[in-house]
């Protein structure tokens, strides 16, 4: 039976299942009191995709094709658009204008307030983890075949 | 203050020497994940905690990407350089860029007084008295890209869906053309 | 004014390697390097001596922050950069499949 010794040694497999629990507790916590604090959708996206980054030099990339399909990625980016849109519709057809801020803006400092930051937040999030990791794994699926021949397969 | 950054600043030029001239191409990707944690430090000595943050992650990023365009492929750089054509191009551009920086540098408000540009800090004081009154969020970056200027947000996510978009065409498997095999 | 004319040359060394090197890995670190200088200049034309990042404490009235505005532009700008970076680096993947070298001077059998 073939041993599974695709990706990097079992220290770093372990260490690597361990901490990306940590990491995503960081992203989700640094993209919801964006308003709050410094960071927002950007920062905690990209800790999103840097931690799925490191799943994928841990464990190779077959193990991670068959979670993450890359269409799932693909409608999971464009969902993240989507729903910016559509929040922007809800201003223009209930307020004025279009990304007009016409939510709930509760009391300052809590985490409910400042209208529709926070749900643009999310739909960043989402958006920017999903894209700056297809970008690695887009990367990462190309194989070279041979050294005689010249083609390329892209695997899917 | 000033003597932190310029010291910064000067780190990042030798880096940026090294990254250029060397012959070894890992050594030279190595010292531009320098020159990019570098600049983190001085964004966080400028009072921009959340671009630190960003510059960060995009930086390590970066360098996983590089790293996988230059293992298993080449891994020198044995190229011989400096026709005439190269040298006179270089100095005729910087020749240029030197004499409109300097028409420029006449111009620019001093290093840390921002009250002196030319609309005298109108835009700055809107913002900030607004930010917490209007829109009731203390992170005043926020709420500049997400409710001032979100449409610049909007034009940002279609950039990065782009440039999935183009990479994925250009990874695409040769079929077309008859003479790839050899 | 010595910071602005070290950011300017952070520039011109970036566009030294752009214009100047005949590998194409050189080219793309020459790429990096001039996104990395305009970023910083423009968060150094928004500092402001003796003030605080521009987050509104709790229960104080400090009113003197830096500029907020040249923040918000480059916090797109650096995740658009990665984004071209990437692209790039696609590129010079496919040249270098067809022609399995880096050197741009050898690269040159354009077919119609």
């Amino acid at each position: 039976m073939k041993q599974n010794n695709s990706g990097m040694t079992i220290i770093v497999k372990t260490i690597a299942k361990l901490v990306i629990y940590f990491i995503s507790v960081f992203a989700f916590y640094i993209t919801l009191t964006g308003h709050l604090t410094p960071g927002g959708g950007f920062a905690g996206g990209a800790i999103f995709a840097a931690g799925l980054t490191l799943l994928l030099l841990a464990f190779g990339k077959d193990i991670l094709l068959k979670k993450f399909n890359y269409s799932k990625l693909n409608i999971a980016d464009s969902l993240g658009a989507l729903a910016f849109v559509i929040i922007g519709f809800c201003g223009f057809f209930f307020a004025s204008a279009f990304l007009n801020n016409f939510f709930f803006k509760g009391k300052v400092f809590h985490i409910f307030s400042s209208g529709q930051i926070l749900y643009l937040n999310i739909a960043i999030f989402v958006k920017v983890a999903a894209c700056l990791f297809s970008i690695l794994l887009l990367l990462s699926m190309f194989r070279i075949l041979s050294e005689n021949k010249t083609s390329k397969e892209k695997e899917k | 203050m000033e003597i932190i950054l310029i010291s910064l600043l000067a780190f990042m030029i030798i880096g940026a020497i090294i990254a250029i001239e060397t012959y070894d191409l890992l050594s030279s990707v190595i010292s531009l994940g320098a020159i990019g944690f570098a600049l983190c430090i001085v964004f966080l000595f400028l009072g921009a905690p959340d671009i630190a943050i960003v510059q960060l992650i995009v930086e390590i990023l970066s360098l996983v990407v590089l790293l996988k365009l230059i293992l298993k492929r080449e891994d020198k750089d044995d190229t011989v350089n400096y026709n005439n054509f190269s040298i006179f191009s270089v100095i005729f551009f910087t020749g240029i860029f030197i004499t409109l920086a300097y028409f420029f540098l006449k111009e620019i408000h001093k290093f840390g007084n921002i009250f002196q540009t030319f609309n005298k800090g109108e835009i700055y004081s809107y913002y900030i008295s607004n930010a917490l009154e209007k829109i009731k969020a203390p992170n005043i970056v926020s709420a500049i890209i997400l409710d001032f200027r979100g449409y610049d947000t909007l034009g940002e996510a279609t950039v990065i869906f782009t440039a999935i978009l183009g990479g994925l065409v250009l990874l695409r498997k040769i079929g077309r053309k008859k003479d790839e095999t050899k | 004014m010595l910071i602005y004319i070290l950011t300017l040359t952070l520039f011109l060394l970036g566009l030294y390697a752009i214009i100047a090197k005949k590998n194409i890995i050189k080219i793309i670190i020459g790429l990096a390097i001039i996104d990395y200088a305009i970023n910083l200049f423009f968060i150094l034309i928004g500092y402001q001596r003796g003030s605080i990042a521009p987050i509104i404490p709790k229960n104080s009235t400090i009113k003197n922050f830096v500029d907020p505005l040249p923040q918000a532009l480059v916090l797109t700008s650096i995740v658009i950069g990665f984004s071209m970076l990437a692209l790039v680096v696609v590129l010079a993947i496919r040249l270098y499949e067809k022609y399995h070298t880096f050197d741009i001077t050898k690269i040159n059998k354009l077919k119609g």
